[in-house]
């Protein structure tokens, strides 16, 4: 089966705005100092939230907590993720009550292995010496006393100490998507030079390219019926954003749906070798395959007009 | 309110499937749970999925699902980015309105395309807790230590739970992490993600599953016995670890006393328990008795398909009920780190 | 069984702008939600059940944000779901909202729908390229402007129908506060001026990218007869859904929309859209769609949509004003953009609309929302009497 490899990223990360109270707090973080506020209940919530969670209304006033404190729970990464986590070697995170709050707080414990770790036992925070306004300001919880001296944050310029309002958080996912049984005998059809479309038992409409299933039924397309690569534009587009994509030509360029002649499904694709001003509907265009074919939408760079007379638009007006 | 009953259930033969896309995975499984509910699809009123779009790696993939049901001509269909479960719950509620009297609902995912573990570390609060990227693993280990800690369970129950969920998964021919297995043998195996053991964490798992309920005088005309829905209830609490009782189940004991669960006796319970320590605590939560079957399917730890799971021990237990075993049974599904979110479902048979 | 009556009885909204910089998301839903429990005359404990509503999550790369939401939005113990609907979201939310009053489960559900998606870029969130599709990406507008085209074929429509559109509505957002866009000096020759994105969508045919929440507060009959202000009667909702392609489908004037107003109209007895309703907020993304959707909402015969767009009977002044809060053409935070409309024709009908309000004279008004390669339709009919 055709597995490929697809990463979910958004470039240079979510610029996030943090709002007064998570400000505050990372602001304090920065500052090498720690805050929580008091709920309505009285108790210190450590990392403040912003509204209280039994009231709903604004969290009340910041109080100074830390900076040590004790371990709640627990638990080990024997496995730290790469650019991830928060320590490079195996680790601990652990919920930690700080001093003077009530609530709990979720973060990482660096010590040798599991055996270091306890309920009950104290802590305290070692500083990353850069620090941004992050909950990553601190490095990672260690055992009370082992921290060494705060470092100092670099000499602060005038807007660094402008209160922090945001976060940038990257975001890297990466999975093995497989096409799927259908649009696996498509690729490898276009690996051939052939377009395979797919029509279910009980029908004659010819999806291509397929998806695995007639929509209208949901039933699993299980026939192949090979179309021809030539067709009609059905309606079209002319693109003049630049940069949509990184292997778009350049613009103007069209974006055509194309009725495949055997097909029932419009195809989506470029037209190109014709200005783009002279593309119409109606017109009749062919596929121009790759030097080299796989099993990979790629085979297809684009269409261009055969020169044949227009299609009636009797023909495709269905489609359109 | 008006009666309604689940009279259908199917779900995929799990585990890696590295054949097929959303789609074919869902197809099958929609065209069984139609053809078991003897209602012909474009009777059947309302239509409602449940998936995340971050399992298939991109945004609205959850529309891909649509072309597996068959939406023409056009139909009446939603979809909530939650377990499939709370997308029972969107179909019951719209035939508690009364303008449909039955509904399909599917849920479905590709768990083992990802690190789904680390993905899901970013329903976490975005400020505080997901830049440390804990997985859901470490967070149900906090959960975990919290309640060994609190001494409202102990190594030994974990370690019974999930043994038992694993033998009893032998019997289920969709699950995949099926075991002979002892308390002993797992208490035997290191702590992987202590106090968790391998053995606690469900496997990862693909698949698809489709349910149909119907009001009262569809489902007795096309079910000898359904399973009726005689309470369905839900409920969040806050998600910081911080500010809840991670030993309580606060949301879960909320939910089960809404929707009624100890009126009666409850003889089977399918909870959707990911992890060993969630087992003792859900049951607690939900006011099981020590008569009380748990998960004999072997829940999540036989076979955790993302999206679907909580849905399944809706089928299971409704399952259980047509084949007139069980009179009345009690399913639980949850989502959001460290079960915040949990639902209800009280089912009973004809006459219970 | 005849569903229960429910009711709109407080509207909030943040002010829509290209990037909230000050709040977190947190702060961003509060704006609209405190806004509507005031306008209800309510507070965080008045309320039964919270259902949020919101586009991808790829936006704002939080997976369901509505869970680190719970307390914020005084969910915590109460029952919450998350609908996702595509762009159609917001309408959905809604009706799922007045659903369980309908259905006689709660008396007051807090509806919530928004999106922050400046901590992305819209345009990426909309056009990620996904493995084993055809490797050119045209963007949302590259879509859908083929179907414009084809529109254009079969209508005959001029070419400048369009931008008619783009002036109307952007008109119409300098007296509404709230909208992003406030475009004092556009006119026609500013949008054929504007640089062309897709033929024949220009720069101003096309929405902005917004961040922004929309919440509604809906009632029960006895919670509305008692609430502070006038409410908005539910008279109809309706939804439908058809797949993305299909042989011979009708991707221009779908009829999954058809369906979806002839339900709605029929639970609210409508028989002739332009004359029963006062005024309709319609999902209008790209300008085009106006005239388009004037025919598949039942507005006017197949083909002369445009004719109407043309003469100025959708203008605010005309007799039958489309989208007076200035529309999705003028503030299109994705998520909350279906709530906004349905909102805005609850609005118009309590006369709450302020400057942009339309005089009323049925008292009813349409709220439509569209998703997906328009294919997810959500609608809702709104009153300022209760049904007969």
């Amino acid at each position: 089966m055709l597995v490929e490899s697809h990463v979910l990223e958004y470039p240079g990360g979510y610029t996030r705005s943090v709002g007064p109270i998570v400000g505050r707090f990372l602001t304090g973080l920065r500052d090498a100092e720690i805050v929580g506020a008091r709920a309505s209940d009285g108790r210190v919530i450590v990392p403040p939230l912003e509204y209280d969670p039994t009231t709903a209304e604004p969290i009340g006033e910041f109080v100074d907590v830390g900076p040590g404190g004790a371990v709640t729970a627990w638990t080990w990464v024997a496995e730290p993720r790469p650019t991830k986590s928060p320590l490079d070697d195996p680790f601990a995170f652990a919920l930690v009550l700080l001093d003077g709050a009530d609530t709990p707080m979720l973060h990482a414990v660096d010590v040798d292995g599991p055996d270091a770790m306890s309920v009950g036992m104290r802590v305290e925070p070692r500083w990353r010496a850069e620090r941004v306004g992050s909950i990553r300001d601190i490095a990672a919880f260690v055992p009370e006393g082992s921290a060494g001296p705060t470092p100092e944050s670099p000499a602060p310029t005038t807007e660094e100490r402008e209160p922090v309002t945001g976060i940038v958080s990257p975001v890297r996912l990466e999975y093995e998507i497989n096409a799927g049984v259908a649009q696996t005998k498509y690729l490898r059809g276009l690996a051939e030079g052939k377009v395979i479309g797919q029509r279910a038992k009980d029908s004659d409409q010819v999806y291509v390219p397929p998806r695995g299933t007639d929509p209208t039924t949901g039933v699993l397309t299980e026939i192949d019926v090979e179309v021809a690569d030539s067709g009609t534009v059905t309606t079209f587009c002319v693109v003049n954003v630049p940069g949509l994509s990184e292997l778009a030509p350049e613009i103007p360029y069209v974006c055509a749906q194309i009725l495949l002649d055997g097909g029932n499904t419009p195809w989506f694709g470029l037209v190109q070798g014709i200005e783009a001003d002279d593309v119409h509907m109606g017109m009749r265009v062919k596929a121009v395959w790759a030097d080299e074919l796989e099993a990979s939408a790629a085979s297809i760079k684009w269409f261009e007009p055969t020169g044949e007379a227009d299609a009636p638009y009797e023909s495709y007006r269905e489609y359109a | 309110m008006r009666d309604v009953a689940v009279i259908a259930f199917a779900q995929s033969l799990v585990g890696h499937d590295r054949e097929h896309n959303e789609v074919e995975l869902i197809s099958p499984v929609v065209q069984a749970a139609v053809s078991q509910s003897g209602i012909a699809r474009h009777d059947i009123g309302f239509t409602v999925s449940g998936s995340c779009d971050y399992l298939s790696g991109g945004p609205f993939t959850f529309v891909q699902g649509l072309d597996a049901v068959g939406a023409w001509p056009p139909i009446k269909e939603s979809h909530v980015e939650m377990d499939a479960a709370w997308a029972l719950y969107e179909a019951w509620v719209a035939i508690q309105v009364g303008d449909v009297d039955s509904a399909l609902i599917y849920g479905f995912g590709k768990s083992s395309t990802t690190d789904v573990h680390e993905v899901f570390s970013l329903q976490n609060d975005p400020y505080y807790v997901a830049p440390l990227w804990p997985s859901t693993i470490d967070m149900a280990a906090l959960q975990a230590c919290a309640a060994l800690h609190a001494g409202v369970t102990t190594e030994r129950d974990i370690a019974e739970f999930s043994a038992a969920c694993h033998r009893a998964a032998r019997s289920n021919p969709h699950a995949i992490a099926a075991a002979d297995v002892s308390a002993d043998e797992v208490l035997a195996a290191p702590m992987t993600h202590p106090p968790l053991r391998d053995a606690d964490i469900a496997p990862i798992t693909d698949g698809a599953v489709a349910v149909v309920i119907a009001a009262a005088a569809v489902a007795r005309s096309v079910c000898d016995r359904p399973a009726w829905i005689r309470g369905i209830e839900h409920r969040i609490e806050p998600q910081a670890l911080g500010v809840r009782d991670l030993t309580a189940s606060a949301s879960t004991r909320a939910a089960a006393e809404a929707a009624g669960v100890g009126d009666a006796p409850v003889e089977v319970a399918e909870i959707h328990a990911q992890f060993g320590h969630e087992g003792p605590l859900l049951a607690r939560a939900l006011g099981l008795g020590a008569d009380t079957v748990v998960n004999p399917s072997g829940g999540p730890l036989g076979a955790n398909p993302l999206m679907s799971a909580g849905l399944i021990r809706i089928g299971e237990v409704a399952e259980r009920i047509w084949d007139g075993g069980v009179g009345r049974g009690v399913a639980h599904a949850t989502q959001g780190p460290c079960l915040q979110q949990n639902l209800v479902c009280v089912l009973e048979g004809e006459g219970s | 069984m005849a569903p229960k009556l429910s009711a709109v009885i407080g509207v909030g909204q943040t002010r829509h702008v290209t990037a909230r910089h000050d709040v977190s998301m947190a702060g961003l839903v509060r704006e609209a939600a405190r806004q509507a429990l005031d306008d209800a005359g309510m507070d965080w404990s008045d309320i039964d059940a919270v259902v949020v509503g919101k586009a991808p999550d790829t936006f704002e790369g939080v997976i369901m944000p509505e869970l680190y939401l719970a307390d914020a939005l005084g969910a915590a113990g109460k029952p919450m779901l998350r609908v996702h609907t595509a762009g159609s979201v917001g309408g959905s939310t809604a009706i799922v909202a007045a659903k369980l009053v309908m259905a006689g489960i709660h008396e007051r559900v807090l509806a919530v729908a928004f999106e922050k998606q400046s901590e992305s870029n819209a345009t990426w969130g909309l056009t990620v390229a996904m493995p084993f599709q055809a490797p050119l990406v045209a963007g949302a507008g590259g879509y859908f402007a083929p179907l414009i085209r084809a529109y254009m074929a079969r209508s005959g429509a001029p070419r400048h129908i369009g931008h008619l559109v783009a002036v109307k509505d952007r008109r119409a957002a300098l007296r509404n506060p709230n909208a992003h866009l406030h475009l004092a000096d556009i006119d026609l020759k500013m949008v054929e001026e504007s640089f062309l994105l897709w033929d024949p969508l220009r720069y101003l045919d096309v929405c902005p990218s917004s961040d922004g929440a929309m919440a509604m507060v809906i009632g029960s009959e006895s919670v509305a007869d008692a609430a502070p202000g006038p409410p908005a009667w539910i008279h109809g909702t309706a939804m439908r859904s058809e797949p993305t392609m299909f042989a011979g489908r009708d991707q221009v004037n779908p009829q999954a929309g058809r369906d979806c107003a002839a339900d709605v109209y029929a639970q609210a007895g409508i028989t002739n859209p332009r004359q029963d309703f006062d005024c309709a907020e319609v999902y209008v993304p790209f300008s085009w769609y106006e005239p388009m959707w004037l025919e598949n909402l039942g507005f006017c015969p197949e083909g002369d949509g445009w004719k109407l767009t043309e003469a100025g009977a959708t203008a605010p002044d005309g007799d039958i004003p489309w989208n007076p809060s200035g529309g999705v053409l003028s503030s299109n935070p994705i998520g909350a953009s279906g709530m906004i409309r349905f909102g805005e024709a609850a609005q118009q009908v309590r006369e709450r609309a302020g400057d942009y309000q339309v005089k009323l004279q049925t008292g009813r008004a349409l709220g439509q929302a569209y998703g997906g390669g328009s294919q997810f339709f959500s609608m809702w009919v709104v009153a300022n009497h209760k049904p007969d």
